[in-house]
């Protein structure tokens, strides 16, 4: 089950890398297009095969309860093998077509490296997410629908509220809330990971001392690369505590 | 008389010549041991051949039609304490000098090389450090200013000087100088005809490039890098600008080309590349944009409003984080057959011209003026479905402003 889907997932990609480099003939604009793919495509598809997985294997997990096994060996066994062969996956299925056409000769290796680090990041982060979901609920359409709507809440809606608060409270000082608002949302966070790389300039653009220092130095690439850490290892963490205690 | 009047020219003639040639030497253990002295022993037209050496010297009035060679680059120290050398004559020529310690002032610009009320002179392979400064050209015309290299050091605007410096001067050449570290590169005030060709301009605190009230000039094939804001043209008329490459001015206030009440200039073929902006057009008019590419800036283009009749033909915008920044709802500029990254129409008939016509503002860059701290939100899903809806029917942004005939590939 695992092996086909990251197979169906891996040529997806591989198809996509191909495209876009064929479509736009040209590395930098490709590398552009590309993190929208990541940003919105491997926070669904990490969630929606995280709760699939997690439920399809239910009984299979239940039959290795009964072994004497670590339950933390078993959960984050299983979370390691999806998020790992999803990350695999990913950076295979976009690499290869990338360093055919060149990749290592040209100057974008470092956006593109940036990008599928992020892309990695994003994959754990969602599955982590999704099998907290899923042990959480035992409804599995309950379950999906929480998934999909946490994708849906944290790639869409979260910035529409954020826009409608910048804009409401215009006239304050925003900048330290902006850069907080960004810390909580994963998908934020890797997308201002990728702009330090390809839209540099026009982040700097801003007169704000607290937005300078953290675009214009290390500082936002450290702070920004440390959240994500966070924000994989709490979910990995609650999923451990969860599994400890669950009554099956 | 008149075969008299004939034998005194011939006379006057080979005193002439033989004046002409005379060359003066200047060196620790010659006979004329300081520039200062050296020039007020010669008589017009002469050299003074400067030989290697360290000369502790200031306020050097070159008053007569000379020419200063210096041999292997001598070294004036002026020791900070003022003006080195003061040119009050025509037909003075200044070669190959280093000259270091200009003095700083807050009440006088004391500059390392001034030439005041003097025509036809020459400054070249002059290498100026540590300088107030450096250039300093003041109602002289017709000059030639090729070959120097001025490396400042300068941290603050307020107590730092300009490397070249045009004051009402006309006819002037500024040829491959490379500029550097002082407040603006090269600076022109009231100076008409002047022609800045293959500059490098580079790690200035303001401008690389200043223009004020000065008309009817070109400048071509410059490099102005990381300078504070790489070019301002101001209150200006038909300036030409051709070739220059305008790159990595990042910043709050950094523009790669600043433009504010400039009429009836031509900007073709340039390069602005990584800029904050590209380039911010503030009420200037009558304006063409041709053929420039526009790469990996923030803003390719910011218009600030007032600006009518502008048209912008055959660029390449590649990669910006915005092409097109308006602040008003109303558009009277022309754009035609540029070439957009962001294009995403397509070309059934292929003739070239995209079938749907491209609009390259778009409603995420309105906001970005309204609170600028949405930046954050750039490339978001949210604002690609907000700018989509936008692009379908344009409620903030001129409806008018578009690209009809947008390329399909990059015009060369």
């Amino acid at each position: 089950m695992r092996s086909r889907w990251s197979y169906v997932y891996f040529l997806f990609y591989l198809a996509l890398g191909f495209v876009l480099l064929f479509l736009n003939n040209d590395l930098s604009k490709a590398v552009i297009t590309l993190m929208n793919v990541i940003i919105v495509l491997v926070p669904l598809i990490s969630t929606i095969f995280g709760v699939m997985y997690f439920y399809n294997s239910k009984e299979f997990t239940e039959l290795l309860l009964a072994q004497p096994l670590k339950r933390s060996s078993i959960f984050l066994g299983q979370y390691l093998g999806v998020a790992g062969s999803l990350t695999l996956s990913l950076v295979l299925g976009l690499g290869i077509p990338f360093v055919l056409y060149g990749l290592f000769k040209s100057d974008t290796i470092w956006d593109f490296s940036l990008l599928l680090i992020t892309g990695a990041f994003l994959t754990f982060i969602f599955a982590a997410l999704a099998f907290n979901i899923a042990i959480s609920n035992e409804n599995k359409i309950k379950g999906f629908g929480y998934a999909v709507l946490l994708w849906l809440f944290l790639a869409v809606i979260y910035d529409g509220l954020f826009l409608m608060s910048l804009i409401l409270f215009e006239e304050y000082p925003l900048d330290s809330f902006s850069l907080a608002a960004i810390m909580f949302n994963p998908i934020d966070l890797s997308r201002t990971l990728i702009l330090l790389k390809l839209d540099i300039s026009a982040l700097l653009g801003y007169t704000g001392a607290i937005f300078n220092q953290f675009f214009g130095t290390y500082t936002g690439l450290t702070v920004s690369i440390t959240t994500l850490i966070l924000w994989t290892v709490l979910p990995i963490w609650r999923l451990a505590y969860k599994a400890r205690r669950k009554d099956f | 008389m008149y075969k008299f009047q004939l034998h005194f020219l011939v006379f006057i003639f080979f005193i002439g010549t033989s004046l002409w040639g005379k060359t003066i030497e200047v060196c620790a253990g010659c006979e004329v041991k300081s520039i200062k002295e050296g020039v007020a022993l010669a008589t017009d037209f002469d050299t003074l051949l400067i030989k290697n050496g360290n000369y502790k010297e200031f306020n050097i009035v070159v008053d007569k039609p000379l020419t200063l060679i210096g041999e292997n680059y001598p070294v004036i120290d002026g020791e900070d304490r003022g003006e080195i050398i003061r040119i009050v004559s025509d037909n003075v020529t200044i070669d190959g000098l280093h000259i270091i310690n200009v003095g700083t002032s807050y009440t006088t610009d004391y500059a390392a090389i001034r030439v005041v009320k003097s025509d036809n002179f020459l400054i070249q392979n002059v290498v100026l450090e540590k300088l107030f400064f450096g250039i300093y050209l003041e109602r002289s015309n017709n000059g030639k200013v090729y070959n120097n290299k001025i490396i400042g050091d300068a941290l603050d605007e307020y107590n730092s000087g300009n490397g070249i410096q045009l004051w009402y001067s006309h006819h002037v050449q500024v040829d491959r100088n490379i500029v550097q570290g002082v407040r603006d590169g090269i600076y022109l005030e009231f100076s008409d005809n002047i022609a800045i060709n293959n500059n490098i301009s580079a790690n200035n605190l303001r401008y690389g490039l200043h223009f004020m009230f000065s008309n009817d000039d070109v400048y071509t094939g410059n490099t102005f890098e990381n300078n504070g804001a790489g070019v301002a043209v101001m209150f200006s008329k038909r300036i030409r600008m051709v070739g220059n490459v305008f790159k990595k001015n990042w910043g709050t206030a950094a523009f790669g080309m600043l433009l504010k009440e400039i009429n009836d200039a031509e900007i073709i073929g340039n390069t602005f590349e990584e800029n904050t902006i590209g380039i911010n057009i503030e009420g200037s008019n009558r304006i063409e944009y041709k053929n420039n590419n526009f790469i990996s800036n923030g803003w390719a283009v910011k218009v600030l409003g007032a600006c009518y009749t502008n048209s912008f033909i055959n660029n390449n915008f590649l990669y910006n984080s915005f092409d097109i920044s308006y602040n008003s709802k109303l558009n009277d500029n022309v754009f035609e057959k540029n070439y957009w990254s962001n294009y995403t129409g397509y070309d059934l008939d292929k003739d070239g011209i995209g079938d749907v016509p491209y609009r390259p503002v778009k409603l995420f860059s309105y906001v970005v003026n309204r609170t600028p701290e949405t930046i954050v939100l750039l490339r978001s899903m949210f604002m690609d479905i907000i700018d989509f809806s936008e692009k379908v029917s344009p409620v903030f942004t001129p409806d008018n402003l578009l690209d009809a005939m947008p390329l399909m590939k990059r015009s060369e």
